[in-house]
C-alpha cells in the first residue's frame, strides 16, 4: 500500500491529476455558488445525468475512446435534456420538479442501456467508459487532464467577468431588466457554464455525483459569511480541496471510484460548517441564544 | 409636457387577457396613484409598460421616444416580496445595484459609487445599516434600502410597486418625503397603491383600473364614490366607503 502510494506521489501523471482536480473542484464551487442562489441545483444534476448518453453516441461515432469527441456527444445530450425540461415545463402538466425527474431517468436510463451495449458488442478499446458513471481520477492521461485544466481555468474566468451581472440578475430579475442588464442572455451563459463544468468533470467525478460538487461546496460556505464575494471565494477553495482529497484517497487505492470519494469529503466538510459555521452553524446559533 | 405617453397596452397570461385598452399621458412633475382592486392588474401595468414582462401590444413612449433608448431616466422600486431577502448580500450592496447602469457592465464599483451608495442610504436614515446582511432588516428597513437604491439611479421618472405595504410609519413618512422631493425636482412619478384613504393625500393625479382604465386624471375629480364603485364593481367595503366620503 506505501509503495503504491509512493509510486503515485512520484509520478508526473498523478501530478497533473491532482492539479486538475483542484482547478475542477474551485470551478464546481464558483459555478455552484451562482446555481445554489438561483435554485438550480435539481436541474444542475439532471444536465449531469443527461451527458451519459452523449459519451456512448461520442463513442460509437468514431467506436475509439477520443476524448473531445465523448465530450461533445455529452454536451449535446446535456443540452438536450435542459432544453426538454423547459419544454415539459411549457406544454405538459407537469411541474418542475415532476419534468426534472423524468428527463434524469429517463436520459440516465438511455446512457446505461448505450453504455452496456458497447461494452458487450463494440470492437475498438472501450476501457473506461464505464467509469464516467462514478468517476475515475486513475483513468485520465496527461491529455484529458490539460483539456480539464483549461477549460476549468476559462470556465472561472467568464464567472468572474460576469459577477457583478450574475449577482444583480439572480437577486432581483426585473430591477436588473429595468436597468437594460440582458437576464436571460445571462441565464444562458449561466447554463453553458453549467454544462460545461459537467461536461469536463464527468470523467473524473462521474454524471451521478457532479451535482453535489456544484452545491456542496456554496452550500457549506453560507453557513460562514453573509457576503456574495466571500462566498463564492470559499466555495471554490472547498470545492477545490474536496476534489484533490478525494482524487488523491481514489487514486491512491485500487478500483476506488473518485465521485464517491470526493463526495464524502465534501459532505464531512458540510457537516462541519452545519455545526460549526462562524454565521449560521447550528452550535453558533445556540450560543447566540443562550 | 407628458413624461410618458401609454398607448392600447394589452396584456395576456396563459391566454387570458389581464389588462387591455391602457392608454393614457402622464405630464412631467406629476405624482400619480394606480388603483384598483386585487387582482385588476396594477402591477402587471407597470411591468408591461417598462418592459418587464411581454406585452400583447401597446407602445410606451418617454420623453417623446422608445423606452428602449430611455432606459437611463427610468427608476424602478419593486414590490419587496418579489427578492430573496435571504440572498448573501449586504443594505450598502444592494444601493449600489442601482448604480450597475453607470459603473459599466462587467466593470467593477468605484469608490464614487460606494459614496453615493452610502448618501442615499443616508437620505433615507439607512447609512447605520449600510454593513447589515438584509435578511437582518426588518420589513420597513428593506424597503427603505430599495428606496436608497431608487435614489441611486438617479432617474427622472419612478415606478414604485406598492411601497406603502406592510412598512412602518417612520418608513411611510420617508416614502412621502422622498416622492415630494422628487415632484419638487420636477421628477414623474407612478406608484401602486392599495390603500384607498391615503390617495388624495397622497397623490395629485389617480389612475383607477380594473384590467383596463376606469379614468385616469387629477385626483380632485377622478376620485369620487361613482367611480371607485366601478372600479371595484361593489366590492367596495363599508369602511372605506365612509373614509372616502369624508
Amino acid at each position: 500500500m506505501s509503495d503504491y502510494f509512493s509510486i503515485f506521489l512520484s509520478s508526473a501523471n498523478f501530478r497533473w491529476v491532482i492539479t486538475g482536480s483542484l482547478l475542477l473542484g474551485f470551478a464546481c464551487g464558483l459555478i455552484g455558488t451562482f446555481v445554489l442562489l438561483k435554485k438550480q441545483s435539481l436541474i444542475s444534476d439532471a444536465m449531469a445525468h443527461a451527458a451519459l448518453p452523449g459519451v456512448g453516441i461520442g463513442f460509437l461515432f468514431f467506436n475509439e475512446k477520443n476524448l473531445p469527441v465523448l465530450l461533445l456527444g455529452a454536451t449535446l445530450t446535456s443540452l438536450l435534456g435542459t432544453y426538454l425540461i423547459q419544454v415539459i415545463i411549457k406544454h405538459s402538466k407537469l411541474d418542475t420538479d415532476a419534468a426534472i425527474g423524468v428527463i434524469i431517468s429517463v436520459f440516465f436510463g438511455v446512457g446505461i442501456v448505450l453504455l452496456t451495449f458497447i461494452q458487450q458488442h463494440a470492437t475498438g478499446n472501450h476501457a473506461g467508459l464505464k467509469e464516467f458513471i462514478f468517476g475515475q481520477a486513475a483513468s485520465l492521461v496527461n491529455r484529458d487532464v490539460q483539456l480539464i485544466t483549461v477549460s476549468a481555468i476559462v470556465l472561472v474566468l467568464i464567472t468572474m467577468v460576469c459577477f457583478k451581472e450574475f449577482k444583480i440578475a439572480i437577486f432581483d430579475p426585473h430591477f436588473a431588466k429595468g436597468l437594460g442588464i440582458p437576464v436571460s442572455l445571462l441565464n444562458g451563459v449561466l447554463m453553458l457554464l453549467i454544462v460545461g463544468i459537467v461536461v469536463i468533470g464527468i470523467q473524473m467525478v462521474g454524471v451521478v455525483l457532479i451535482a453535489a460538487l456544484l452545491i456542496t461546496p456554496p452550500l457549506s460556505a453560507r453557513y460562514w459569511t453573509d457576503e456574495l464575494p466571500i462566498m463564492a471565494g470559499l466555495s471554490g477553495v472547498l470545492g477545490a480541496l474536496s476534489g484533490a482529497i478525494g482524487t488523491w484517497f481514489s487514486a491512491t487505492i485500487p478500483n476506488l471510484p473518485t465521485g464517491p470519494m470526493i463526495v464524502l469529503v465534501i459532505s464531512a466538510i458540510f457537516l462541519i460548517s452545519l455545526l460549526f459555521g462562524s454565521k449560521h452553524g447550528i452550535v453558533m446559533k445556540v450560543v447566540q441564544t443562550s | 409636457m407628458n413624461a410618458l405617453e401609454i398607448t392600447n397596452i394589452k396584456v395576456n397570461y396563459h391566454k387570458q387577457t389581464v389588462l387591455k385598452n391602457v392608454s393614457f399621458n402622464v405630464p412631467e412633475g406629476s405624482l400619480t396613484g394606480i388603483v384598483g382592486p386585487n387582482g385588476a392588474g396594477k402591477s402587471t401595468l407597470i411591468k408591461a409598460v417598462l418592459e418587464l414582462i411581454p406585452k400583447r401590444s401597446g407602445t410606451v413612449k418617454v420623453y417623446d421616444q422608445a423606452l428602449r433608448q430611455q432606459k437611463h431616466l427610468i427608476g424602478y422600486v419593486p414590490q419587496r416580496s418579489e427578492v430573496d431577502w435571504d440572498f448573501p448580500t449586504n443594505a450598502r450592496d444592494v444601493v449600489l445595484m442601482g448604480r450597475y447602469r453607470k459603473i459599466g457592465f462587467f466593470k467593477r464599483a468605484k469608490k464614487r459609487d460606494i459614496e453615493i451608495a452610502d448618501q442615499c442610504l443616508d437620505k433615507v436614515g439607512m447609512l447605520d445599516f449600510a454593513t447589515r446582511q438584509i435578511s437582518q432588516l426588518s420589513g420597513g428597513q428593506q424597503q427603505r434600502v430599495f428606496l436608497a437604491r431608487a435614489l441611486a439611479q438617479d432617474a427622472s421618472i419612478y415606478f414604485m410597486d406598492e411601497p406603502f405595504s406592510g412598512v412602518d410609519a417612520a418608513t411611510e413618512k420617508a416614502i412621502i418625503h422622498l416622492m415630494k422631493e422628487w415632484k419638487s425636482e420636477g421628477k414623474t412619478v407612478l406608484v401602486v397603491h392599495h390603500d384607498l384613504q391615503t390617495v388624495e393625500e397622497y397623490f395629485d393625479r389617480v389612475l383607477l383600473l380594473n384590467k383596463e382604465p376606469i379614468q385616469y386624471g387629477e385626483t380632485q375629480t377622478v376620485f369620487t364614490m361613482d367611480n371607485l364603485e366601478r372600479t371595484y364593481g361593489g366590492k367596495i367595503s363599508f369602511l372605506e366607503r365612509a373614509t372616502v366620503l369624508t
